[in-house]
């Protein structure tokens, strides 16, 4: 950490970004607030209702399964993810051209489109065109995404292990590249074993990237919509509807735009309220220090 | 350190170079763990290269064959479904308009992100962590929520179905994350180095785009890189702001549904033409995509 100066003049050099950013979160914010204490049923006819949309929202049943479902869905996630980016981080080559052509591969499922890597799980996942869904029935598995919910909900994480995994194994490899090669010298003249390398020279070298990692896959996998949209639109029944996609459908679906307006603000202070705690436990460990 | 704890490393030392083949049991276990990390690694690549061989696969077969049955190589080779897409203008300005853009939001990205982040690595003012974690909110910020306000937001400043609107509804989150990335690269480079320029007489502007711009120019390819992902790979904001003229590629993609059923291979081969940019990309910054990953800041 460096010393920093005291100017106010700094401003200047933010305001472009401060601009920019608040066209886009501020007035629509604004907008939503506005919608969540109203009743609309034309332009020209609105009712002031104060708090009860929120409070209908908050009641509403549909929305505290909504909720769990992506509770559960994050932390499974999670849970796969980290530790198997650790260990594809591991095994990466460390140099030539293999460790280029490694990240090269590792990296491809990060830059497809949200929609198209729904697709490609949606051809893949079924029986008759796609090798996954025929693999599964071949073994005598009866695997159908679109009718049976556990399948539905192994077919949606599977595809976001696929997906994100290599974001947090790239985080993982960057990490591990910056520590010294005297460190593990010095841990082959103590004979250390694997794990103790792993433990006690890997790990505490890896939490920040990890940290990071870990925020931004919770916040994504918290507002995933398109990969279970386009491959199980949410069902069957509402087995992989997560949040923004109930929103979604009361908001343009039925069009209630005021308990969605309402919904809306209660999830961002969801995930701003997760995120503060990680933010601020992140900054008190590195004070630490 | 004393005679007695340095004599036992220069004894294994001497053996690993005088008998180089013989290896020492540590060494084998090294070696071996090597082996199965490698043998690992390639499993994991061709899991995670499966599905999108399977796209490929089916983008060069006809509808027919691929209903017809699961082949690992298309039997009849057809290029019908790639003709397609480029014989036909609505479907490929799909792509010219994706890359518009993604183009255009990583250029103002870049431009508004560099002096904020050289702000906030360098100078403390007022609300300036406030201002950090509210740039950061905006990333966390579910595009679920902004669908309809952003809708007439831009419908209302004349902005619907053009290609700035996009851009400019995916600055939302690739601005804040621009700030951050560079904020990492520039916390690395030495203050001393500013304070000499400005004691060498260079004014600010010049200073930024002789000296600093070209000193985080990697930091500079590696945010350009995140802002064309996450641009790229974006379709609920890209799609609710257009209709015609600046639909992108992966709205386009879902004309494959129609009434006489899913036209799969013209599907897979729209998908496999969407993931080649991409490619392209990490191609380039391959070799500074391990440090950006990091977000500058290991």
């Amino acid at each position: 950490m460096q010393i920093k100066v005291e100017n106010n003049k700094a401003w200047f050099l933010v305001l472009p970004v401060f601009l920019i950013v608040a066209f886009s979160a501020i007035i629509p914010l604004m907008t939503v607030v506005n919608y969540s204490v109203q009743d609309i049923f034309d332009p020209y006819t609105r009712y002031f209702v104060g708090t009860e949309w929120f409070k209908q929202v908050m009641l509403d049943s549909r929305l505290h399964e909504a909720l769990l479902r992506q509770f559960l869905y994050s932390f499974t996630i999670l849970a796969i993810e980290v530790p198997l980016g650790i260990c594809v981080a591991l095994m990466m080559p460390t140099k030539g051209r293999g460790a280029s052509l490694a990240l090269i591969l590792v990296a491809i499922p990060l830059l497809i489109p949200w929609n198209v890597v729904g697709t490609i799980w949606q051809i893949f996942g079924r029986a008759d065109i796609g090798l996954f869904g025929a693999f599964m029935s071949s073994i005598g598995v009866d695997y159908n995404y679109a009718s049976d919910p556990t399948d539905a909900w192994l077919t949606v994480v599977l595809m976001d292990v696929w997906h994100w995994t290599p974001l947090i194994a790239l985080l993982c490899y960057s990490g591990l590249r910056a520590i010294p090669e005297v460190y593990y010298q010095a841990a082959r003249i103590d004979q250390a074993s694997r794990w103790a390398v792993f433990r006690y020279i890997q790990l505490p070298k890896l939490t920040n990237v990890l940290i990071i990692g870990v925020l931004l896959r919770f916040m994504d996998s918290f507002m995933i919509y398109t990969e279970p949209f386009v491959l199980t639109g949410g069902g069957p029944g509402s087995s992989t509807t997560f949040l923004s996609q109930s929103l979604v459908q009361q908001a343009i679906g039925q069009f209630d735009l005021g308990p969605a307006a309402a919904f809306s603000l209660v999830y961002f202070l969801i995930i701003l309220l997760v995120c503060w705690v990680f933010y601020t436990t992140i900054m008190n460990m590195q004070k630490d220090k | 350190m004393t005679q007695s704890s340095t004599k036992p490393i220069e004894h294994a030392y001497k053996v690993t170079k005088e008998q180089a083949p013989v290896y020492s049991r540590a060494e084998r276990k090294i070696r071996n763990a090597n082996l199965r990390g490698r043998f690992g690694l390639a499993l994991y690549i061709v899991l995670l290269l499966l599905p999108i061989y399977w796209l490929v696969n089916m983008s060069f077969k006809t509808n027919t064959e691929i209903l017809s049955g699961l082949s690992f190589f298309p039997e009849n080779f057809t290029l019908a479904n790639y003709a397609k897409i480029f014989g036909d203008p609505t479907w490929y300005m799909g792509y010219v308009n994706s890359i518009f853009y993604v183009s255009m939001n990583m250029v103002i990205s870049l431009l508004v992100a560099l002096p904020a982040a050289y702000a906030f690595s360098r100078y403390k003012f007022i609300g300036d962590k406030h201002m950090f974690f509210w740039l950061l909110s905006n990333r966390m910020a579910p595009p679920a929520v902004f669908l309809l306000p952003f809708f007439q937001l831009y419908s209302s400043v004349g902005l619907f179905d053009t290609h700035i609107a996009v851009a400019l509804a995916h600055c939302l989150f690739n601005v804040p994350l621009a700030v951050w990335i560079l904020e990492g690269f520039m916390s690395g480079v030495p203050r001393e180095i500013d304070e000499t320029a400005y004691i060498d007489g260079y004014s600010f502007p010049k200073f930024f785009v002789r000296i600093f711009i070209p000193l985080i120019r990697s930091g500079i390819g590696v945010t350009a890189f995140f802002c064309f992902m996450f641009s790229w790979v974006e379709l609920l904001l890209a799609r609710t702001l257009t209709s015609v003229d600046a639909k992108p590629i992966a709205a386009i993609m879902t004309r494959t549904v129609s009434a006489s059923g899913m036209d799969w291979g013209l599907l897979a081969a729209a998908g496999v033409l969407t993931i080649l940019p991409g490619m392209l990309v990490i191609y380039f910054v391959r070799n500074h995509v391990a440090k950006g990953f990091a977000l500058g800041r290991v």
